[in-house]
C-alpha cells in the first residue's frame, strides 16, 4: 500500500450549476475523502476556483487529477506544492463566556492569535480567525475549556507563491 | 440567424450533423419534436423499450463509426436509457441521447423543474457519472450549440456518450438560432497527435526487441487504425493479440494473429504474451478481465502504451514509453519511422516459436464432444457468412464462445458489451448495426437468458423491416453463472434455471418473424443459408447442454499464466 499524503489541488472551473457535484462526485467514485473544499469566484467572470484538500496515495491522486482534467467543465487542474504556497482558512468560533474572568482570558488569547471578536453578548463571544488550519486547530483547542458552542470553518483556500499564476491554457 | 422553434432547431442541428436515423420512443415531453419529425427526412425507428433504443444507437455507432442517436421522453423514458448509456460509456461508444424534460416553468408556477412534476427525473444528475458530457438546455436558443457540443465531444478524442436534456417549453418557444459552425468549448481540447520524441523512443525499443508483441484494444477499432496495425505487425513480424474490445481489429485468419487475451482468451495468446520482451499496447486500458492479476502480467516486457486518453496511461500498469495520441496517427508515425530504419523482417526464432505454438494450439483445440456444440456451430457459421458480416453477442457463455471460436476478419465486425457486460445488449445492437450496414448480414449470438431481456425488439425488427438473425444457444440456464457455481460453488445451482419457456421459435413466429428449432449442424446450415437469402428476421433455437463450460479460463484472482483448459 502506498503511503498517504495530504494534497492540495487547485482547479479552475466553469462557474455554473452542477460543477461542484461533478467534481466532488469524481473524488467519491475514485475512493477519495475530501478533507475540505472551498469554492469562490476568481479574477475572471464566469470562472470559479475550487481548492480541494484530500488525503491519499500518490498513484491515486495522479489518477484523480487526470480524471478531473477530462471533465468538460474543469478548465485547469494543478497540484500545489505544499512547500511553496500560501494557505488560509477562516473560522467563526462561538465560545461560552459568562464570567468576567473567562471573558478577559478569551480576549487575551484572541489577541495573541490575532482573532477578532465579532459578536458579544452576556453569555457568549464570537471570534473570527484567519490562518493556516493548524493555527485554527490550536486556537479551538485553547477555547475548549471555556465551552465551544459552535464552530464554522471555510476549508482552506490557497495560491502558490511568486509571480506565476494558474491560468487556463489558450 | 434564423427564427424557429426549439424543436425545429433540434432537427436542423441533427441534419447538419448528418444524422439519418434515430431510435426512440415518444412521450408527452417529446411531442413538439415528434411533430416536427413528421416533416423531416430523418428516419425515426420506434423501439419497444428505451433500453433497446439506446443499444440500437450504440450498435449503429459501433458498426458505422459515426454517432448513433436515441431519444426518450422525460422521467421513465429517460431512466430506461441509463443502462444503455452506462454500456456505451464503458465501451467508449459515441451514443447521443436526447431526452424530453418537464417544462422549465408552467402557468401556475414560475419554475417547474425541481418540483417533482409528473414524469420528472433528474436525468442530468443520474447520468453525470456515465456520460462524457451532458447538458440541460435552459432556453430554445441554446439548442444548436448544445447539439453541436454533444456531437463534437461524443465523437472526438476518446469517444463516449453525451446527453442533451430538452425541457418541453424550449422545444416550442421560437428564438433566433445560430447554427454557425465553430464550437468553442474551453474545457475540452482532445489531444490526438503524439509527441515525436515518444515516437522515437518507441521505435528504438521496437527495433531492439527480440520478442516483440502487439496488444491491440478497442481503441484500434475506434480509430480505424487496422491497416496501420497490420503494416507494423507485418514489417516487424510481430504477433498480435487483441483484448476483448479489440477483437476484429486484426484479421484472425492472419498467421500473426494470436486471438484474444484475457479471462476467456485463447490459450495461445495468454501464454505467448507473457514471453514478450517489448509489448506495443494500443488503445487498451489493461482492464482486469484482460490482464488477470497484474503481478506476473508480462513480467519481462517493456511496455509502449498508446492511448488517446491520458488518464489510461499508468492507471493499471507501469509503462516504459507512454504515448498520448490517437491510434491511427500514432501508428502512422511509428510506421514512417520504422520503414526508414528496417526492411521487412524475416521469420526469426521468435516468429518460429510463435508459429509452432500456434500450430500446436490449433491441433489441440477442443470444440467439445457431440455434433451440436457451440464452438462447432460458430466455426460453421464463419464458413457460411461473408467476411464483412457483423456479429453481435449477448453476455455470458455465448459471448465468450463467440469471442473464442468465431474468427473475425474485418474491423468493426464484432459488437459486444465488453465493459459493462450488459445482457440484452446484443439483439438491439444487432438491429442498430443492420441499420448502419444494410448490405451486411448481421447475426446476434445469444444466450436464452440474455435474449429474454430484450426479445420484444423483435417487434421493431419485423415492423421496421430490419432483418437480423438471432442464434439462441439455449441451455435453459443463466449459463455463465451456472458455470461459476459448478466450478467454484460445489454445483450448488441457485437462481439460474430458466425453464424451457418460452418456445423461441413460436415466440418469433408470434412476432411475424421466422422461428426455427434445429437439432443438427446440417439443419443449422440450411437455416442460415435460407435466412441470408430471404432477408427475413430469423430466430434459431439451438438446444445445447446445460453442463457445457467455456474454456480456457483464467480462474478468478489468478494470472494469465494460470490459464486452464479445463477444471
Ligand atoms: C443485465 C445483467 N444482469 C445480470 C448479469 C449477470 N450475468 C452474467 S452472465 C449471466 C448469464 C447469462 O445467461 P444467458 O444469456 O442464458 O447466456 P449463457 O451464459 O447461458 O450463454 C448473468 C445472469 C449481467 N451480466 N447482465
Amino acid at each position: 500500500m502506498d503511503q498517504k499524503y495530504v494534497h492540495i489541488i487547485s482547479t479552475i472551473v466553469e462557474h455554473k450549476p452542477g460543477v461542484l457535484y461533478t467534481v466532488s462526485n469524481l473524488f467519491r467514485r475514485r475512493g477519495f475523502n475530501i478533507d475540505s473544499i472551498s469554492v469562490g469566484s476568481t479574477e475572471e467572470s464566469g470562472i470559479a476556483r475550487m481548492t480541494i484538500m484530500v488525503t491519499g496515495d500518490n498513484r491515486t491522486i495522479e489518477q484523480v487529477i487526470k480524471q478531473l482534467n477530462k471533465l468538460i467543465d474543469v478548465l485547469k487542474v494543478t497540484r500545489l506544492d505544499p512547500e511553496n504556497i500560501v494557505t488560509r482558512e477562516l473560522a467563526l468560533i462561538k465560545v461560552t463566556a459568562t464570567s468576567t474572568k473567562a471573558r478577559s482570558d478569551i480576549i487575551n488569547y484572541a489577541d495573541i492569535f490575532r482573532a477578532r471578536v465579532v459578536d458579544v453578548c452576556t453569555e457568549s463571544l464570537m471570534m473570527e480567525i484567519t490562518g493556516t488550519s493548524d493555527k485554527i486547530d490550536a486556537f479551538i483547542t485553547l477555547m475548549k475549556p471555556f465551552g465551544v458552542k459552535e464552530v464554522a470553518r471555510t476549508g482552506i483556500t490557497s495560491l502558490s507563491r511568486g509571480p506565476k499564476s494558474v491560468k487556463i491554457d489558450e | 440567424m434564423a427564427k424557429m422553434t426549439g424543436a425545429q432547431a433540434l432537427l436542423e442541428s441533427l441534419k447538419r450533423e448528418k444524422v439519418e436515423v434515430m431510435f426512440g420512443i415518444s412521450g408527452g415531453a417529446l411531442l413538439p419534436i415528434h411533430d416536427v419529425l413528421c416533416d423531416s427526412e430523418i428516419r425515426h425507428i420506434l423501439a419497444r423499450h428505451e433500453q433497446g433504443a439506446a443499444h440500437m444507437a450504440d450498435g449503429y455507432a459501433r458498426a458505422s463509426g459515426t454517432a448513433g442517436v436515441c431519444m426518450a421522453t422525460s422521467g421513465p423514458g429517460a431512466t430506461n436509457i441509463v443502462t444503455g448509456l452506462a454500456n456505451a460509456y464503458l465501451d467508449s461508444s459515441p451514443v447521443i441521447a436526447l431526452t424530453g424534460q418537464v417544462p422549465t416553468y408552467s402557468a401556475n408556477t414560475s419554475y417547474m423543474i425541481g418540483r417533482d412534476a409528473f414524469q420528472e427525473a433528474d436525468i442530468i444528475g443520474i447520468t453525470t457519472p456515465i456520460t462524457k458530457y451532458n447538458v440541460q438546455v435552459k432556453h430554445a436558443s441554446e439548442i444548436p450549440n448544445a447539439v453541436k457540443s454533444a456531437f463534437y465531444i461524443a465523437t472526438t478524442g476518446r469517444p463516449g456518450p453525451a446527453l442533451v436534456d430538452l425541457p418541453k417549453d424550449t422545444q416550442t418557444v421560437k428564438a433566433e438560432m445560430d447554427f454557425s459552425d465553430n464550437v468553442q468549448i474551453r474545457g475540452y481540447k482532445p489531444n490526438t497527435d503524439p509527441h515525436p520524441l515518444q515516437i522515437k523512443k518507441a521505435v528504438n525499443l521496437l527495433l531492439n526487441a527480440e520478442r516483440p508483441m502487439v496488444l491491440a484494444g478497442g481503441g484500434v477499432n475506434l480509430s480505424g487504425a487496422s491497416p496501420e496495425l497490420l503494416q507494423i505487425a507485418e514489417l516487424l513480424m510481430m504477433p498480435v493479440a487483441t483484448t476483448f474490445m479489440g477483437k476484429s481489429c486484426f484479421p484472425e485468419n492472419h498467421p500473426l494473429s494470436m486471438g484474444n487475451i484475457g479471462m476467456h482468451g485463447t490459450m495461445l495468446a495468454n501464454k505467448m504474451i507473457l514471453e514478450a520482451d517489448v509489448l506495443l499496447a494500443v488503445g487498451t486500458r489493461f482492464q482486469d478481465r484482460s490482464t488477470g492479476t497484474l503481478n506476473g502480467f508480462c513480467p519481462d516486457a517493456k511496455i509502449i502504451h498508446i492511448d488517446v486518453d491520458a488518464a489510461e496511461i499508468g492507471k493499471n500498469v507501469d509503462v516504459e514509453v507512454p504515448i498520448v495520441g490517437d491510434a491511427k496517427p500514432t501508428l502512422t508515425m511509428i510506421n514512417q519511422r520504422l520503414v526508414k530504419k528496417v526492411k521487412k523482417q524475416k521469420n526469426g526464432p521468435w516468429v518460429k516459436q510463435v508459429q509452432a505454438a500456434k500450430e500446436k494450439y490449433l491441433s489441440e483445440l477442443d470444440l467439445g464432444s457431440g455434433d451440436l456444440t457451440s464452438p462447432k456451430l460458430l466455426k460453421e457459421l464463419r464458413r457460411l457468412l461473408p467476411e464483412q458480416a457483423i456479429i453481435a453477442t449477448e453476455v455470458g457463455q455465448n459471448q465468450m464462445w463467440a469471442a473464442l471460436h468465431f474468427q473475425t476478419i474485418k474491423p468493426r465486425t464484432f459488437i459486444s458489451s465488453g465493459g459493462l457486460g450488459t445482457m440484452g445488449f446484443g439483439f438491439p445492437a444487432a438491429i442498430g448495426a443492420k441499420v448502419a450496414c444494410p448490405e451486411c448480414p448481421v447475426v446476434d449470438i445469444a444466450g436464452d437468458g440474455s435474449f429474454r431481456m430484450t426479445e420484444q425488439e423483435l417487434g421493431t425488427s419485423v415492423t421496421e423491416d430490419i432483418p437480423v438473425i438471432v442464434i439462441v444457444l439455449n441451455n435453459s440456464m443463466l449459463g455463465m453463472v451456472a458455470q461459476w457455481q459448478r466450478l467454484f460453488y460445489q454445483k450448488r445451482y441457485a437462481a439460474v434455471k430458466l425453464g424451457n419457456v418460452p418456445d423461441f421459435a413460436k415466440l418469433a413466429q408470434a412476432y411475424g418473424a421466422e422461428g426455427v428449432h434445429i437439432e443438427s449442424l446440417t439443419e443449422f446450415s440450411a437455416v442460415i443459408k435460407n435466412a441470408l437469402k430471404t432477408e427475413v428476421t430469423t430466430v434459431i433455437d439451438v438446444p445445447i447442454s446445460p453442463d457445457d463450460d467455456v474454456f480456457p479460463m483464467v480462474p478468478p484472482g489468478k494470472g494469465l499464466k494460470d490459464t486452464v483448459g479445463g477444471l
